[in-house]
């Protein structure tokens, strides 16, 4: 199972307690994780990537493993850790305040 | 007895405000979609428990809730807003061509008889309509698709479809305004449209009374009246007799005839409100009063309404989708201010008293009287 750390506010659009485990098939690739993600919450479709395109939503950042995936291919596999369930996938709203 | 429901949309949730007929006791809910953009709630005149908010952030996009039990619960519906081909680009800040992309939901205007069917003004400028509740929505792109569509541009807010506003008579005949395009009007449900803009005149633009490109910030129309109009522009107090075809001053003896607000009398069709704010480089209002002009003429006329409004030190703004009116006997007036406060007038605006005064900074207004 694949760990997955939304932030507060999508924990609460999709309304989930802490973390979300998820099987992802088809090779466990951001985009396959995100794709699974939404599967399982269609309410967090368009809130993390565009409906259409699937291009990052600007102000959000995908981290893993102590690395910023934000900008890694779509279809580039997940860490082994990240895999294996050892490590969670973060997804992060942009630094902000207010 | 009659009741009233106040729903407000804030820079960090919506509120839920509601009193009976008296409107003296207020009880508030909230906040629901706590930390979000709420840029408008609007209820379903055909069926007043049928609530939906546009519910923003520029982290996490766009959702549309809806309720069916006036506001206690929410669910999610469609959120999938996507122009109809490729949109093509519209006039910048500075001029130059820009993409056409979608950032939010403005305002959404229930059809006048199906609860089901809503309208949904965007940013970038768009209408969209859905038939089943806000599950799925489509544009109807004769609007941003008009010829003129290419020289469109955004005032300081964005370039965004703000008002929305259905002929009583005749649904498929409607107004929109777009800041900063103009008004538009449909006579074929929004197939084809018509810039009308005639009679305007704006410094901001090169040919001062272009056929677009005018920032239009709010239209109210009374429901027994669709053909006339009446407009706050970014300058001027604007009305028009002939549904839009010819626009005439009516700023008169305001102290400023900038703003956003505009509303009309709920049972007096030439009694309109204002509320004067400073300038376009001072959005407060001036000499630090907060003051609601009244004009029972239809304009040129205007009287100050203070009682109960600060009249000092108040250097708040009222937005152009935060004012709104109810329909009991003695009509009520609302609005909403950038410091959080919400006031309402129980008596058409002679006395105003804080309905709320700490909220976040307040995006919207709307009222709902119900049986």
């Amino acid at each position: 199972m694949i760990r997955i750390v939304l932030p507060a506010h999508l924990r609460t659009l999709a309304r989930v307690d802490g973390e979300v485990a998820l099987d992802v098939p088809n090779g466990a690739t951001q985009c396959a994780l995100l794709d699974a993600l939404e599967e399982r919450y269609p309410v967090l479709r368009g809130a993390i990537r565009d409906h259409v395109t699937h291009k990052r939503r600007a102000y959000v950042r995908f981290f893993a493993c102590e690395r910023d995936l934000s900008h890694e291919p779509p279809d580039s596999p997940l860490p082994d850790p990240v895999i294996t369930g050892s490590e969670p996938f973060f997804i992060v709203g942009a630094m902000s305040g207010g | 007895m009659s009741k009233v429901r106040v729903l407000v949309g804030t820079r960090k949730g919506a509120f839920v405000l509601s009193a009976d007929g008296k409107r003296e006791d207020w009880t508030i809910s909230g906040p629901f979609f706590g930390g979000w953009e709420i840029y408008h709630v609007k209820g379903s005149p055909a069926d007043p428990e049928r609530l939906y908010a546009s519910q923003t952030s520029a982290w996490f996009g766009q959702q549309i809730q809806r309720s069916n039990d006036g506001g206690a619960s929410w669910e999610p519906t469609g959120n999938k807003f996507v122009y109809d081909g490729i949109p093509g680009t519209h006039q910048w800040y500075d001029g130059t061509p820009h993409p056409w992309e979608f950032a939010r939901v403005w305002h959404l205007e229930p059809s006048l008889d199906d609860p089901d069917t809503i309208y949904a003004g965007v940013e970038d400028a768009a209408l969209f309509k859905s038939a089943d509740g806000g599950t799925n929505w489509s544009e109807l792109s004769g609007l941003r698709t008009h010829t003129t569509g290419s020289s469109w541009q955004p005032g300081a807010g964005g370039m965004c479809l703000h008002t929305v506003l259905i002929d009583p008579k005749d649904s498929k005949r409607m107004y929109v305004a777009i800041s900063a395009a103009g008004a538009f009007r449909t006579t074929d449900g929004g197939t084809t449209w018509q810039p009308i803009n005639k009679g305007l005149r704006s410094e901001q633009i090169p040919d001062r009374d272009a056929e677009v490109g005018h920032c239009v910030h709010r239209l109210a129309m009374h429901r027994t009246r669709p053909n006339v109009l009446y407009m706050q522009k970014h300058w001027d107090v604007m009305r028009s007799d002939d549904g839009g075809d010819l626009w005439r001053e009516v700023s008169g003896n305001l102290p400023t005839d900038f703003g956003f607000v505009i509303d009309v009398h709920a049972h007096e069709p030439e009694t309109i409100y204002v509320v004067p704010i400073k300038s376009d480089s001072e959005h407060y209002p001036l000499d630090g009063k907060l003051r609601v002009y009244r004009s029972r003429s239809g304009g040129n006329e205007w009287e100050e309404l203070t009682k109960g409004l600060p009249q000092s030190n108040c250097y708040v703004n009222v937005l152009r989708d935060a004012m709104a009116v109810d329909s009991l006997d003695q009509c009520g007036i609302y609005f909403g201010t950038t410091g959080g406060q919400v006031y309402v007038s129980p008596d058409a605006g002679d006395s105003w008293k804080p309905i709320a005064r700490d909220l976040p900074a307040v995006l919207s207004v709307e009222v709902q009287t119900l049986a």
